[in-house]
């Protein structure tokens, strides 16, 4: 299986943090969202602060960890929600 | 029949506008729930509250609350617009006005709405304290 680049959007302190509010990651093998925030944390070090708490949206919707990725789909990727 | 209607700006809310939309002959009750930017948190005072919003996203969870609040409670119509960007004191960061025929089912879901919208739409607030530093507000939760 070939490896994908997931371009991953940033918000709120993960947009700050990465300096950026688009990241590109390449995730080899199958492309779950947990091989997903696992390349993160590998290519994306300055996330660090925000380890564990990370929330990941696949096309607008919150999505699971053992869901697959596509490079066609939109992903975000952003810390526990504080709006109201 | 008035329709649901959802709204993320940039632009001071109107909240008679939104209250107006939600009004009907049908309905005896209107509930209107307005968030505001608050001065004091736990001793440490704000001097403004910047917002970010993932607005597409926010849209899609925002319709997903009506979807459930209409689930539950016989609502006539429902109204949220949250507000992004640099608010001070005392402004308006988000407002929620509900409609129903009876205050019972008006009060039930602005209660749910207002409490789910804090938990699953990415909407995120930065605290500017009065010592001039700057903190992104995180809560531990985990959204569904």
């Amino acid at each position: 299986m070939t490896a994908q680049q997931i371009q991953v959007r940033l918000f709120a302190r993960a947009r700050e943090l990465a300096n950026s509010d688009l990241i590109s990651v390449q995730v080899g093998g199958e492309t779950t969202v947990a091989r997903l925030r696992q390349a993160i944390a590998e290519q994306v070090p300055q996330l660090q602060p925000l380890s564990g708490r990370l929330l990941i949206a696949v096309d607008n919707a919150y999505a699971g960890e053992d869901q697959l990725l596509t490079e066609t789909q939109e992903v975000a990727c952003f810390p526990p929600v504080s709006g109201g | 029949m008035k329709t649901d209607s959802i709204s993320i700006t940039d632009q001071p809310i109107d909240y008679a506008a939104i209250t107006e939309q939600v009004r009907s002959n049908e309905c005896g009750a209107v509930v209107l729930f307005m968030g505001t930017v608050r001065e004091m948190t736990a001793g440490k005072q704000t001097v403004a509250l910047d917002y970010e919003a993932y607005p597409e996203m926010a849209d899609q969870m925002m319709q997903q609350l009506i979807d459930e609040a209409r689930d539950q409670w016989d609502v006539h119509a429902i109204a949220i617009e949250h507000r992004v960007g640099h608010l001070t004191l005392g402004e308006i960061s988000v407002a929620i006005a509900v409609s129903s025929a009876h205050r019972k089912e008006a009060f039930a879901a602005g209660h749910f709405l207002i409490d789910r919208l804090k938990e699953i739409v990415p909407i995120w607030k930065k605290e500017n304290w009065s010592d001039g530093t700057t903190e992104w507000e995180h809560p531990e939760i985990k959204a569904k």
